[in-house]
């Protein structure tokens, strides 16, 4: 790793967003001048599996994939993945967790109950950790699917990214238009936050 | 002007095809390259398309090259074992336009049946290789590689992995930059393109001459590339491996980055050994690089510390290499040393509303044994659906069950299941092969008019060519008529009652029958939303009977009644037509449960 290179790893169900949310981080970092590096894995994972994604930046990246205990704040869409990721963080990183919960197949059928301790094993790392509704807040928005949106928001100001570029130019060039304002406010929502 | 734009590798790879000039891309969708065809498909210029298979795109590229186009042919790593027959002869042949064929390998099995290295198809074809580790790099070697395609007279193999298709990072590119096809004159030439064995016997040594020449080419050569630092360590890799070796060591160590894998360069292998005083081979996946290492007789160390399988990162470079003395620049401290256990898994699942889930339901209700094959449908062996015996491979799902029937106990019949996309790609000659050698199995085509697992590609039965034009929509049930099928059973996908008396049929009828099973994908836009259902709580007897259908939209809540998700629900009606009490019924408006 080059001196100051930073790794953000996005975690949570296929259909929530996670590649927009890591696509526009990857632009605004572009657009700072900054060296960068994502992944994605694609395909089965879209059929309701879980879904990860990675951006790495810094002044010169190599690698678009780093392994568990390597990344410096992990962003979880869904409460469960925040504890079946948590291993990727390293020691005082930062986890910023949803609290949606998504059942799983097992829970669905019955094999299997949806973890009741979550926030409190999530706790127990040596992790700061940020739990918010960034659910609850979209829907006070108006629209649930911005939930990745309110989430960027927050990782922008977690990260001290937020005045970094001009946040709401990079969204705005990747939303469609009519959803263009609900999005700048779920970030802008996101950011006041944590 | 040259702007900084942010591009995943099957992008780097478009953009390069078009840079040089590409006349024909076509492919058959895989993840993880699916997009090659797709980001080129919106590019002007170019003639894109989906074939029926593999082997098809190899085939047409091949004869748009020989008139003289540049083609790039794209396809996931299984997808070459189809398109094997025509690499290697069109080895021997080479080429007039260049020609590049694009193949994502997937190590870790993200989306695949299997792990397979591609890059021993370049050594065992002798077909050059090149691989990129950036989508910088495939932009810059897509292009390299037509140039070299038509300089040696050689098809091209690019081999891309899935943390390169679909990573993404830098790339400059001309903004203003326009497409100016490629095109060479063609000239008959029988001993070239027709391999009698008299030409085929010529054309061999010609090949071997091809590839000495191709690794004299000061071009060729420029993308392998020492980066000495030191003279204690080297190590010798290539493709993203090179990204996890830097990544974990930065200049720490001495490296050999290898861009042409095949044909290695033995002299710069040697000359960069000489440099160093001990020798690493870290590669992703089969000791391909190492082996070769060893055969010139160079001394060096690769699988004994780099784990033959799965994925390879950053960390489990640095942590394998830490064992041979190598330190790598980060102490990291994890959060936690090992991953939570003991919590639900969240594998893949059939969506809410998918046309596929009733046939799978009731093929194990019925009790027959079913052979799967690859695409969304796969997931019909997940439980609790549980509905696959054995799945291989594309277009197995005929073939298999053709086997399975010789040895069926009297009176019973194998199901063979396949995608209407897989049906054309490779399922088709199983049915025939059924009618010729009278087995007595059961195809069926689950019909959802779609290319669905790898992002809804158009496929010959859904009447669109990629570029969206109107063509002929080929229908399963002529097809199975005219190769000697007796009777076609066409069912709708959501009639319970229906797949049962089909399924039953097609048990113990003594004719040859085949079954389709219809409706389109729940994901495309024609597919019609049914109204939500909910659970009448007074009538329900708590049997879980719908959660075997592990339907996504519905749970069971924590008094034990089973719930339905609303938004979640498409309202195909499943659920009501398997419950026995009553107890599902269409949500009233305004009411919830």
């Amino acid at each position: 790793m080059a001196k100051g290179t930073k790794r953000v790893m996005f975690a949570g169900v296929g259909g929530q967003g996670i590649l927009l949310a890591s696509r526009v981080l990857a632009e605004g970092l572009l657009r700072a001048g900054l060296d960068v590096k994502s992944t994605e894995v694609h395909g089965m994972a879209q059929r309701g599996g879980s879904v990860v994604t990675q951006v790495c930046f810094g002044e010169r990246v190599y690698s678009p994939l780093v392994g568990p205990g390597a990344i410096d704040i992990l962003v979880t869409l869904e409460k469960l993945e925040a504890l079946r990721y948590v291993h990727f963080l390293k020691k005082n990183g930062i986890l910023l967790a949803n609290k949606r919960e998504i059942p799983s197949l097992p829970v669905l059928t019955g094999a299997a109950p949806y973890p009741r301790d979550i926030e409190e094993r999530l706790s127990s790392f040596p992790v700061s950790l940020y739990l918010i509704d960034a659910d609850r807040e979209a829907e006070r928005l108006g629209n649930h699917r911005v939930m990745n949106m309110v989430l960027l928001g927050a990782l922008m100001r977690l990260a001290g990214l937020a005045g970094l570029v001009d946040w709401k130019e990079v969204v705005a060039g990747a939303v469609r238009p009519q959803y263009r304002e609900v999005n700048l406010r779920a970030l802008e929502a996101g950011m006041h936050l944590v | 002007m040259q702007q900084k734009v942010i591009l995943s590798g099957n992008e780097g790879v478009a953009r390069g095809a078009w840079e040089a000039g590409v006349g024909m891309g076509i492919g058959y969708p895989g993840t993880p390259s699916t997009e090659i065809v797709e980001t080129l498909a919106k590019m002007e210029g170019p003639m894109v398309a989906w074939a029926v298979n593999e082997k098809v795109a190899l085939e047409q590229a091949y004869g748009a090259c020989v008139t003289g186009l540049r083609s790039l042919v794209t396809m996931k790593h299984v997808g070459l074992n189809v398109a094997a027959d025509p690499l290697f002869t069109t080895a021997y042949m080479g080429v007039n336009g260049g020609l590049v064929i694009a193949v994502a390998d997937d190590p870790g099995m993200h989306s695949s049946q299997n792990e397979q290295d591609n890059r021993w198809y370049a050594l065992h074809a002798k077909v050059p290789m090149l691989e990129p580790s950036s989508s910088r790099e495939c932009r810059d070697f897509t292009r390299l590689a037509f140039e070299l395609s038509e300089r040696h007279d050689v098809p091209f193999l690019l081999r891309l992995v899935t943390r390169v298709s679909h990573s993404r990072g830098v790339v400059e590119i001309d903004p203003a930059a326009e497409y100016r096809r490629r095109s060479r004159s063609y000239e008959r030439n029988v001993p070239k393109y027709v391999v009698l064995p008299a030409h085929a016997r010529a054309r061999r040594v010609a090949l071997e001459e091809n590839l000495k020449r191709l690794l004299a080419d000061p071009e060729a050569r420029v993308v392998n590339r020492m980066e000495i630092t030191g003279s204690e360590v080297g190590i010798i890799t290539s493709g993203a491996s090179y990204n996890y070796v830097k990544e974990a060591f930065g200049d720490r160590y001495s490296v050999l980055k290898l861009g042409l894998v095949y044909p290695l360069d033995g002299e710069l292998i040697r000359e960069f050994a000489a440099k160093v005083q001990r020798l690493y081979v870290v590669e992703e996946l089969d000791p391909y690089l190492e082996t070769h290492v060893q055969a010139l007789g160079v001394t060096c160390e690769g699988k004994k510390c780099i784990s033959p399988f799965f994925e390879l990162n950053p960390q489990a470079v640095a942590t394998s290499l830490a064992k041979a003395g190598l330190e790598p620049l980060e102490q990291l401290e994890p959060a936690t040393a090992e991953p939570v256990t003991g919590i639900p898994a969240r594998p893949p699942i059939l969506c809410a509303g998918c046309p596929h889930r009733a046939f799978f339901y009731l093929a194990r209700r019925e009790k027959v044994m079913v052979v799967g094959d690859i695409g969304c449908y796969t997931l019909g062996a997940m439980p609790p659906l549980d509905g696959i015996d054995v799945s291989a491979c594309m277009g197995g799902g005929f073939s298999i069950a053709l086997g399975i029937s010789t040895n069926l106990p009297e009176g019973e019949k194998v199901f063979g299941v396949l995608g209407d996309s897989t049906f054309y790609h490779s399922g088709i000659t199983g049915a025939v092969d059924a009618v010729f050698n009278r087995r007595p199995i059961v195809p069926v085509v689950l019909d959802n008019r779609s290319t669905a697992m790898t992002g809804h590609q158009e496929n010959p039965g859904t009447g669109r060519t990629l570029d969206g034009e109107p063509t002929v929509m080929q229908d399963p049930e002529r097809i199975f008529l005219a190769v000697g099928f007796d009777r076609v059973l066409v069912v709708n996908a959501y009639d319970l009652e229906g797949i049962r008396n089909t399924i039953r049929d097609a048990k113990v009828s003594r004719d040859r029958v085949a079954i389709i099973v219809k409706a389109p994908c729940r994901l495309l836009k024609e597919s019609r939303r049914g109204p939500a259902r909910e659970v009448v709580r007074d009538n329900c007897a708590k049997c879980k009977n719908c959660l075997r259908l592990g339907c996504p939209a519905l749970s069971l809540d924590e008094e034990g009644y089973p719930a339905i998700d609303p938004l979640a629900c498409a309202g195909c009606g499943l659920c009501e037509q398997v419950c026995r009490h009553q107890a599902v019924r269409v949500q009233e408006k305004g009411v919830t449960s």
